[in-house]
């Protein structure tokens, strides 16, 4: 059974999930494992299958567009690491 | 001792005001103060607000609210992933800080608004990713059956707190097992409701399309009153399906005679431990006794579900804990620019398995790899959902055992996450197909003595004869009685 090349820094950038180098090497070892069990779904003919996304046959629920009360603002705010003038506060991103 | 009791019979002496929710409030703290050192069922309780809750119920049994109200003056405890009001809420993760719920899910709503004392915050695996509750930043809980063995999970404080008389009923949640897995290996009875019966508003989600809140009871009888109080469209999830919600104790009436129950062949796989075997035979022995028929049936691709629910459950969870990133809540570890800050902040944060799980979930749904993992899936999930559909054209519900071995040895597999999920093999498909099961004790191993779980799978929105007929079984067998020694004394 082949098993895809894993590129686990790759992977952990795309995540934005910063992994320590022995992290890198444990999980990549582990995941090669986890995706070469997964394979055998190729074992199947799935050409005329049609994917389930989820098992309740719901489509477009919608609801009145009408205002109603929604969280405070300060409740908004109270769990943030960093805040400021009612706002959250984050590095800079424009120069 | 009060924290023995089942809801029904804790709601019938407080009714009669024999007892007051106060006493029954403070049973459970004692009994927390006497075993939960060591089982670690629970993260925190906040005993102040517990017994302003038991006092705010005596005022209103005084009053006759119980006529209204199922729940009134019953200590119920919630998994670590639900919003309660005011409390904290860590999802067993260190990346939440001092994370204070603003609001509460609607589960807890219901709860409240039935009379139930909603308290404590109860172990769990990190962000509900687990089988063993030995990913929790809080520490592992321990089967109060054996404690030098997992009780199960993710929701292992939830099945351990029943079990040890901590609580008179919990709630948890099932994404791949969650619920009947744990209740299997403590020795409960643990419900996964069908996907849209109960509300996730308020639940911290996992895999959305999988998720769903379930109750831990006593019986089967509590399992009915609980799910009773939680069910019902809310339109704050727009997957919740309105269809009305019945009465299921009216359902609870001990007549299963000319019921079909299917027993997939399947599910006789090599891994299952004999005693576990033994004892699924006797159950199926006992249907026949009370009247129901036993049909041999084929659910053929149950091979593929460890594989189907990796790819969807890890794809799904690695775009729902995308918003763990330092900014609005919980910790933050800073950096230069935004990227590196929710790189260190996430990278400080999650713990070993969801970092696996996010890893995985974003390849699977790179670019170049999405039609060859994550689309193949999501049809061969179509193909295990018409398996179930297809066996309910003749049956009424599915038998099997719910785990292939009772309780195993903390850090026995721990190194291993292959070996783990695999101990998910039975109760996977039931969030795939979307429809309802429910674990119930149904013996237990020789030497150590574990309990054995029976799990009983039933037709979307079929909870009515799903527990009626878990209800008939129980009540013809005496194992939901038996408690561990270390709990009795």
């Amino acid at each position: 059974m082949s098993v895809p090349q894993f590129d686990v820094k790759y992977v952990a950038h795309l995540a934005r999930l910063h992994l320590a180098p022995d992290e890198e090497i444990k999980l990549g070892a582990q995941l090669g494992g986890i995706l070469g069990y997964i394979e055998k779904l190729k074992e199947l003919d799935v050409a005329n299958v049609e994917p389930t996304a989820h098992a309740v046959p719901l489509v477009n629920v919608t609801r009145p567009d009408e205002v109603r009360p929604s969280l405070p603002h300060d409740d908004a705010l109270r769990n943030a690491p960093a805040q400021a003038n009612g706002l959250f506060m984050v590095p800079k991103i424009v120069e | 001792m009060l924290n023995q009791l089942t809801i029904s019979g804790l709601a019938a002496k407080l009714a009669k005001r024999e007892v007051s929710a106060r006493e029954a409030m403070q049973s459970c703290l004692d009994q927390i103060a006497r075993v939960d050192g060591k089982i670690h069922a629970f993260i925190s309780h906040d005993d102040g607000d517990a017994m302003a809750q038991a006092e705010a119920a005596d005022r209103e049994l005084a009053k006759g609210g119980h006529n209204a109200r199922p729940l009134l003056g019953i200590p119920v405890a919630v998994k670590d992933v639900l919003a309660v009001k005011d409390q904290p809420l860590n999802c067993g993760s260190k990346i939440l800080g001092k994370f204070i719920s603003p609001y509460d899910a609607t589960v807890v709503e219901k709860l409240k608004a039935a009379g139930a004392i909603v308290f404590g915050r109860l172990n769990m695996d990190e962000f509900a990713m687990g089988s063993s509750t030995e990913n929790s930043a809080f520490g592992i809980t321990r089967n109060p059956w054996d404690t030098t063995r997992i009780p199960g999970g993710s929701s292992g404080g939830s099945a351990a707190a029943v079990a040890a008389d901590e609580a008179i009923a919990t709630l948890g949640s099932d994404t791949g097992g969650s619920i009947r897995q744990p209740a299997a290996l403590c020795g409960c009875v643990g419900l996964k409701p069908t996907y849209g019966r109960v509300s996730r508003y308020g639940l911290v989600a996992f895999a959305s399309s999988l998720d769903q809140i379930g109750p831990f009871t006593k019986d089967v009888r509590d399992a009915a009153t609980m799910l009773g109080v939680i069910s019902g469209h809310d339109p704050r999830d727009s997957t919740s399906v309105p269809q009305p919600v019945p009465d299921y104790a009216a359902s609870l009436t001990g007549h299963i005679k000319g019921l079909k129950l299917g027993l997939p062949k399947e599910y006789l796989i090599g891994g299952l431990d004999p005693e576990v075997k033994a004892a699924v035979d006797a159950a199926v022995k006992q249907f026949e006794k009370l009247g129901a028929e036993i049909v041999e049936i084929s659910l053929p691709h149950t091979d593929y579900g460890v594989s189907v629910y990796y790819i969807i459950a890890t794809a799904e969870a690695s775009a729902n804990l995308a918003r763990f990133d330092g900014i609005r809540y919980g910790a933050r570890v800073d950096g230069a620019d935004p990227i590196e800050l929710y790189s260190r902040t996430r990278g400080a944060g999650f713990g070993a398995e969801v970092k696996r799980r996010i890893i995985l979930g974003t390849y699977v749904l790179s670019s170049g790899y999405y039609d060859a993992y994550y689309l193949r899936a999501q049809k061969v999930r179509t193909l295990i959902r018409n398996d179930f559909l297809k066996a309910y054209e003749t049956v009424d519900a599915i038998v099997t055992p719910t785990t292939p071995t009772a309780a195993f040895k903390i850090g026995e597999k721990s190194d291993d996450p292959l070996q783990m999920y695999l101990s998910d093999i039975f109760t996977i498909s039931c969030n795939l197909a979307g429809i309802c099961g429910v674990s119930i004790p149904c013996g237990f191993t020789k030497n150590p003595k574990l309990p054995i779980g029976l799990q009983l799978l039933g037709k979307p929105f079929g909870e009515e004869a799903l527990l009626k007929i878990a209800h008939a079984y129980e009540q013809s067998t005496l194992w939901h009685k038996d408690k561990s020694a270390m709990v009795e004394q």
